[in-house]
C-alpha cells in the first residue's frame, strides 16, 4: 500500500467519526484530537476503524505514537510492510 | 381500544414531529415492538408500544408536528392495559401499574436496526427535504451506510446537472460544495445547521433552568485512588483484540451501577410529589452530539452487564446518538446519570439533575497525583467524583455512602 493509499484510508475513517469536519482542512503535523474534538469513545472508534480498513491491530501502548496524521501514516506504513 | 399518543421523551419535550410509520392498519403489533419513528430535539427517535394488539387506525400523517400527549393512533389490544399507551402526564416517565411491583418491560435491544430501516440524520433529513430529494434513493456514506447532509447534498447536485445540463467539466466531487460551506440551492440567508443545533441548546437550557429551579440540589465530591483499576484494565487490554477494549468509562458506570444496589434510593424516578423506587438499574450516559448537543439514553440493566457488554452497549449507543435511532424507550428509561468529561481536562463536574431522576454522578479526567500510600508518597491515578442529589430524597449521608461504594467497587475491578 502506497502512503497516499494510507492516508486516503485514514481520512476516510476519520470522516465516519468526524463527518462535519474537512479532511483537506487538516494540519498533517497537529495533533488529530486537538483538531477534530475527538473524544476517548472516537479514539477508540478511530483505531477500530483502522483495524477493519487495513488489519492493523494498535495494542493500546503503542496510542501515542498516532497523535497527527503523519505519524499515523508512519506508523501503518511500517506495520503494513 | 387503546390510544397510542405522542410520548414525552424528555422532561422539557413539549411536542414532537411524526416522521414515518413502521406500522399500518391490520398488522400486530407487541408491546416492546417500534410503530413509529418521532423526530424531536434529541434527534430521530424509535417509538415503541407498550401494549399488544392489532393497529386499528392510524390518525396522524407522517410529517405531522404535535404537542405531546396528542392522540396518534388507535391500537386494538389484545390484553387489558392499565393505563394509556405512551406517557399521559408530564411528570410520569412510564405506565405505573396498580400494584407495587414496576411493570417488566420489553427486552430492549441494544443490536442492529431493524432491517429496512432507513439510517439518515436529522439534518440530512431536513436539507433533503429543502432541496426536495427522496431520500430512498440516496446513498449513504456515513457510519453504518448512513445517509449525511453532504450525501443529500451530492444527489441533489446529480440531480441538477442531469436536468439542467451543465457546461463545467470538472468532475462532480469537485463541483459539489460541502462540510462547512452552506447548504446547496437553499434559500439565502437560510442555514439548516445552526438553527437545529440552536434549538438543541434551547431545548437543554429549559429543562436544566427547570431542574434547578424544581430540584433542591445538593453536592458532594470525592477522589478516587484508581492505579489499581487502570493497571488491570490496561492489562486487560492488552488481552482484548481491538473491538472489545474497555474504556475507563465502563469501569465507572459498572462501579456506579453497583453502588446503587447499596444505596438504592439513588436509583429512583420523582413523579408528581413523591418517588417510585425502581427495581431495575438503568444508567443514563451523556453523549454530547458533536455539532453541539447532549443527550443522554440509558444503558438497560447496567447492574447485570458485564464489562464487554456495558462497552459494546455504550458503542452502540454513541453511534445511534448521533446518527439517529435511539429507542424511546432509551430516553425514557434512565434511573441515574453519569457524565463524565474527563476527556475535556476538567477534574470535577457537578452536573445538574435530569428531571425526572433523583441523582446525577459526575467523573472528571484521570489524573496522576501524588498519593500516600503506607506513609509514603507515590504517583498514582486518581479520579474526582461527584454526586448531585435531590435533597428531597436523600441527603448527604446516603450520597456519602453511595460514594464511597463507588469507591470500594473500583477497587476490585476484576469483580466488575
Amino acid at each position: 500500500m502506497t502512503r497516499d493509499e494510507i492516508l486516503a484510508t485514514v481520512l476516510r475513517v476519520l470522516g465516519e467519526i468526524a463527518p462535519e469536519a474537512d479532511p483537506a482542512r487538516l494540519a498533517p503535523g497537529l495533533e488529530l484530537r486537538e483538531q477534530l474534538d475527538l473524544d476517548s469513545m472516537d479514539v477508540l472508534n478511530f483505531f477500530v476503524g483502522l483495524h477493519a480498513a487495513l488489519g492493523v491491530d494498535v495494542p493500546e501502548t503503542d496510542y501515542p505514537q498516532l497523535t497527527t496524521l503523519d505519524a499515523c501514516v508512519d506508523y501503518l506504513a511500517a506495520r503494513l510492510q | 381500544m387503546v390510544e397510542f399518543v405522542m410520548p414525552i421523551l424528555g422532561a422539557d419535550m413539549v411536542q414532537g414531529t411524526l416522521v414515518a410509520w413502521r406500522k399500518k392498519p391490520g398488522d400486530r403489533i407487541r408491546r416492546g415492538e417500534i410503530i413509529a419513528e418521532v423526530e424531536t430535539d434529541k434527534g430521530l427517535i424509535d417509538v415503541e408500544v407498550f401494549v399488544t394488539g392489532v393497529i386499528a387506525e392510524l390518525l396522524v400523517a407522517p410529517g405531522a408536528t404535535v404537542p405531546t400527549g396528542t392522540a396518534l393512533a388507535l391500537i386494538a389490544e389484545e390484553e387489558p392495559a392499565p393505563v394509556r399507551v405512551g406517557m399521559a402526564a408530564p411528570a410520569a416517565v412510564q405506565p405505573v401499574p396498580s400494584t407495587a411491583a414496576p411493570t417488566p418491560r420489553a427486552p430492549a435491544s441494544s443490536g442492529p436496526a431493524a432491517p429496512g430501516r432507513l439510517r439518515i440524520s436529522p439534518l440530512a433529513r431536513k436539507v433533503a427535504e429543502t432541496l426536495g430529494v427522496d431520500v430512498e434513493t440516496v446513498m449513504g456514506t456515513g457510519l453504518g451506510g448512513s445517509i449525511t447532509r453532504e450525501d443529500v447534498e451530492r444527489a441533489a447536485a446529480a440531480r441538477r446537472v442531469m436536468t439542467e445540463g451543465s457546461s463545467d467539466t470538472r468532475p462532480l466531487r469537485d463541483r459539489v460544495s460541502t462540510r462547512t460551506e452552506p447548504v446547496l440551492a437553499a434559500p439565502p440567508g437560510m442555514t439548516v445547521e445552526p438553527e437545529v443545533a440552536a434549538r438543541m441548546r434551547r431545548t437543554i437550557g429549559a429543562a436544566m433552568a427547570r431542574s434547578k429551579r424544581e430540584i433542591p440540589h445538593y453536592y458532594l465530591a470525592t477522589t478516587v485512588e484508581i492505579h489499581r483499576a487502570m493497571t488491570w484494565l490496561a492489562d486487560e487490554n492488552t488481552r482484548r483484540p481491538i473491538p472489545e477494549r474497555l474504556l475507563p468509562v465502563a469501569l465507572l458506570v459498572k462501579a456506579v451501577a453497583l453502588a446503587l444496589r447499596e444505596v438504592p434510593e439513588l436509583n429512583a424516578r420523582w413523579v408528581g410529589d413523591r418517588v417510585v423506587p425502581s427495581e431495575a438499574i438503568h444508567v443514563g450516559v451523556a453523549i454530547s452530539l458533536r455539532q453541539g448537543g447532549l443527550v443522554a439514553p440509558a444503558l438497560h440493566d447496567a447492574d447485570r452487564k458485564s464489562l464487554g457488554e456495558l462497552m459494546h452497549a455504550f458503542r452502540d449507543l454513541v453511534q445511534r446518538a448521533r446518527t439517529g435511532g435511539l429507542r424511546s424507550s432509551e430516553l425514557s428509561d434512565p434511573t441515574i446519570t453519569v457524565t463524565s468529561l474527563g476527556d475535556r481536562g476538567v477534574e470535577d463536574v457537578f452536573a445538574i439533575i435530569y428531571p425526572p431522576q433523583v441523582a446525577i454522578v459526575g467523573f472528571g479526567r484521570i489524573v496522576e497525583r501524588p498519593w500516600v500510600v503506607s506513609g509514603q508518597v507515590l504517583p498514582r491515578s486518581v479520579v474526582r467524583a461527584t454526586l448531585s442529589g435531590d435533597h428531597r430524597v436523600t441527603d448527604g449521608h446516603r450520597g456519602g455512602l453511595f460514594l464511597a461504594a463507588v469507591d470500594h467497587r473500583l477497587q476490585e475491578p476484576d469483580r466488575l
